[in-house]
């Protein structure tokens, strides 16, 4: 943003000499033509193996495979202090545009949770590159066939019967168990945090907690053996995925909640964004850079394998969104008192 | 023998040529990696993963694996020449091996670290192939108690290791567990002993940790005794692998429960690092050799190494079974997996049977390759111990640092590993021990995170540990071994006439 007054400075002095057309062409013409000039490096706020970390580096192939880029991407995590480490690392650099981070929730989360000092403001906004589902899941071996009936289960129990398993403390997955128990007449989950999402899914394939919140990747393998069931999607519409993923079932069979009779919404962001001081004509190049990533054929098909929403936005309604969801995560953390330094 | 003939099919997959070379090519990369502290296996292939995107899946795993392979038996090299663990599983091998290697018989424990790495891998790869489906059901059954009843037993094998004031030990474990917690709590999400340092956010590095109080602390206690390299003595023995095997068979007790003890913390997922610690606890407490250990006994490198490598090995059924990666290694290969297009879980070896097979065999394959490649090079790698101190020292001191900072690619971790180094020397000095506290900072995360998971679970209360017969058995053996020093003091009281006054 701070660029675009001294490139129309520019073409100001290059109009006084005459040749304002073509100093406006060579203008707009070097505004686009930005490249990484070193090695861009993708930064993952989380561990190996989670959803962040299997899409950053699925990108990091694909742009690898097709050559997208001249310069190499690398990837690193930098998952310390619930992804901390990594956003403050992206503050720190302003300057670098060589700079890039995929997000989860914990974008908006760890600073609020942990108080850990940084926003997402911090940073410059590039791309939506999708939303990630989460689903209500049980143990086939259990009667609930419908997100009703689970949580007709959950009121007629005891208060803190029924356990919950999820990734990581005061972040999405209890964020949502919370933003459940609203519908749950006052009975509380017993909520057991545990380190991944893969982790949590055979917790409840070996019937360590009750029902999960797992995100259509973490949990798919365990679903087409028959071991788990999901009841429903957090979100506003069924899935547009219809081939058959199971031998009787797709993604789009499964109801969403509000359908079920639970009326909770949830997605987590797959976002991308750039170092604060980044020119417009450098977040053009990674916009760019992502549209080519999401026209091949491998991202369609990665897309689909983990249910994803595919919402692609940049600029303003990107920013807009990121806007509302800090809202959002701010509302439910302060009604379930996750909040650092709740004021 | 359904099992045999899909391996058959699986060997006519993997020993093709270009595999083969893939496979010597990845061993050879792997063992750089493995004598590079910090630059751990898990980044290796992080960093070669989508340099494999487009080859087919098969080859891709037999590179990626390969490198994990290498990096087992390369970890060892340098822990037992220069005391430095090049992987957090070879923590345990420095404790004889570099004794050895300081009595200059540094090749007879590097034969010893190889053959028994090899050892265990065989030993966990036959246990994928014939037990695969039975044993990937018995890892369902580990919950955050069993898991805890794992970590107890860790800890529990390992009381008693040192040979000073027990005091000693409990204080270096303490701060083991204090270093342990700081970072963020899984449990409860908040920050703890950051005391508003961005640097602290991320917690102590196990292996920032190792490198600064064994790998510099070594130094300067040599530094000390007049710049004198002890191990400068060794010979170059060119029949040492011979000379070694001889020897190993005596040992078939300790390779066979070391072998159990690793596939069994590969497979809960313990992990490599906790298994090479109880392998060698257990077979201090059970060795006729136990007071020697410490001081240079071939069994104490044999334990340790045939520990981790059975444990590396079968740390990848979790992941290609029910899609939990065993290890951190594990969990960058699942994240491969995906990219290939192939889903890990239960129904992998249903459906992807050509590729499981080919994968299975390639590890029988790539561990005999591995070894040979590491038996030959012994020699050379004995030989460098020949080299000067004065020209050896600022080298290792700066392979150190390089690997203190690739750990987080932070600058602040380097300055930690000096401070680690300086502790470790005065450790050392005050007869502190120093595998207590590495022990608690490794494990004591993982141990406190359980724990208190089960206690969310149970809502307090102590008995889920002994709630079912998995957790209460090993809940048992770990209170038995604890109290086990106990028993041999007072029966050593009670026939020496004296009575008990305790």
């Amino acid at each position: 943003m701070q660029e675009r007054p001294k490139s129309f400075r520019k073409a100001i002095g290059a109009a006084f000499m005459g040749v304002a057309a073509c100093a406006l062409m060579v203008s707009s013409a070097l505004a686009q033509a930005w490249e990484p000039t070193k090695a861009v490096t993708f930064i993952i706020p989380a561990g190996s193996g989670g959803g962040a970390d299997q899409m950053a580096r699925f990108v990091q192939g694909i742009v690898q495979k097709h050559s997208l880029m001249k310069q190499p991407m690398v990837v690193v995590n930098k998952g310390g202090g619930a992804g901390a480490e990594g956003f403050i690392e992206m503050k720190s650099s302003a300057t670098d545009p060589h700079k890039l981070i995929i997000t989860l929730s914990n974008l908006f989360t760890t600073p609020m949770g942990t108080g850990s000092p940084f926003n997402w403001k911090d940073m410059k906004p590039v791309a939506m590159l999708s939303l990630d589902q989460f689903m209500l899941w049980v143990h086939t071996d259990t009667p609930y066939k419908t997100a009703k009936e689970y949580v007709d289960a959950v009121k007629g129990g005891a208060d803190r019967q029924f356990k919950m398993g999820g990734t990581g403390s005061k972040q999405e997955d209890q964020i949502l168990t919370a933003a459940i128990e609203r519908a749950t007449a006052g009975k509380k989950f017993t909520y057991v945090p545990y380190q991944g999402g893969g982790q949590v899914a055979v917790q409840l394939v070996g019937k360590h907690v009750d029902s999960t919140v797992n995100n259509p990747i973490e949990a798919v393998a365990q679903w087409r053996a028959g071991q788990l069931r999901p009841l429903c999607v957090f979100d506003a519409k069924r899935s547009t995925y219809t081939g058959k993923v199971t031998a009787t079932e797709a993604w789009s069979d499964i109801p969403t909640c509000r359908e079920s009779g639970l009326p909770v919404e949830y997605q987590m962001l797959r976002g991308v964004f750039t170092t604060k001081n980044a020119t417009q004509a450098q977040v053009d190049y990674y916009v760019d850079l992502f549209k080519k990533v999401m026209a091949t054929p491998d991202w369609k098909e990665f897309m689909e394998k983990g249910a994803f929403n595919q919402t692609f936005m940049t600029g303003a309604p990107y920013t807009k969104w990121v806007e509302d969801a800090e809202k959002l995560h701010f509302d439910l953390m302060k009604e379930a008192g996750f909040l650092a330094n709740p004021s | 023998m359904e099992e045999i003939s899909a391996l058959m099919d699986g060997f006519a997959v993997a020993a093709s040529w270009k595999n083969l070379a893939f496979m010597a090519i990845g061993i050879i990369l792997g063992v750089i990696i493995g004598v590079l502290p910090g630059l751990g296996g898990a980044n290796g292939v992080a960093i070669l993963l989508p340099l494999t995107f487009s080859m087919p899946p098969t080859s891709a795993i037999i590179l990626l694996t390969s490198i994990y392979w290498g990096a087992l038996f390369g970890g060892a090299i340098t822990s037992i020449l220069f005391n430095i663990p090049g992987e957090p599983w070879s923590v345990a091998t420095t404790f004889d091996g570099h004794p050895m290697a300081r009595n200059g018989k540094a090749d007879e424990a590097l034969v010893g670290a190889f053959t028994s790495s090899f050892v265990g891998a065989i030993f966990a790869v036959c246990v994928i192939t014939f037990l695969a489906p039975v044993v990937a059901k018995f890892a369902l059954k580990f919950g955050p108690a069993e898991f805890f009843a794992v970590q107890f037993l860790t800890f529990a094998s390992f009381i008693g290791m040192g040979k000073g004031s027990p005091f000693k030990t409990i204080a270096a474990m303490c701060l083991g567990f204090a270093l342990a917690s700081v970072g963020l709590d899984n449990v409860t999400g908040t920050l703890r002993l950051t005391f508003g340092q961005d640097e602290l956010l991320n917690g102590f590095k196990f292996l920032v940790g190792v490198i600064g109080l064994f790998g510099i602390g070594e130094i300067l206690s040599s530094m000390e005794s007049g710049l004198n390299f002890t191990g400068a003595a060794a010979k170059i023995r060119l029949n040492a692998v011979f000379v070694t095997w001889k020897k190993l068979p005596a040992l078939w007790v300790t390779f066979l429960r070391s072998s159990i003890v690793g596939c069994w913390m590969g497979i809960t997922p313990g992990g490599a690092t906790p298994a090479s610690f109880m392998g060698y606890g257990l077979a201090k407490r059970f060795s006729k050799n136990g007071a020697n250990f410490g001081k240079g006994e071939l069994e104490g490198v044999v334990a340790p190494e045939t520990a981790a490598h059975a444990a590396g090995t079968a740390a990848l059924l979790p992941m290609l079974t029910l899609g939990i990666p065993g290890s951190p290694t594990a969990a960058v290969l699942l994240g491969g997996l995906l990219i290939w297009g192939l889903q890990p879980g239960p129904l992998l070896f249903v459906e992807q049977k050509e590729f499981v097979w080919g994968l299975i065999a390639s590890m029988y394959l790539g561990n005999i390759v591995g070894l040979v490649l590491v038996l030959t090079c012994v020699p050379l790698f004995a030989a460098i111990l020949r080299v000067p101190f004065s020209i050896i020292a600022p080298v290792i001191m700066v392979i150190c640092a390089i690997g203190a900072f690739t750990v987080n690619n932070a600058m602040f971790d380097v300055w930690m590993m000096l401070l680690f180094g300086v502790a470790g020397y005065v450790f050392t000095k005050l007869g502190y021990p120093l595998p207590p506290l590495v022990l608690a900072l490794v494990l004591g995360d993982l141990a406190e995170g359980s724990f208190r998971q089960a206690m969310l679970l149970s809502q307090g209360n102590l008995t889920i540990f002994f709630s079912n017969w998995l957790s209460g058995t090993i809940m048992t053996l770990g209170l038995a071994l604890l109290l086990w020093p106990t028993f041999t003091w007072a029966k050593q009281k009670l026939f020496s006439g004296r009575t008990a006054t305790v």
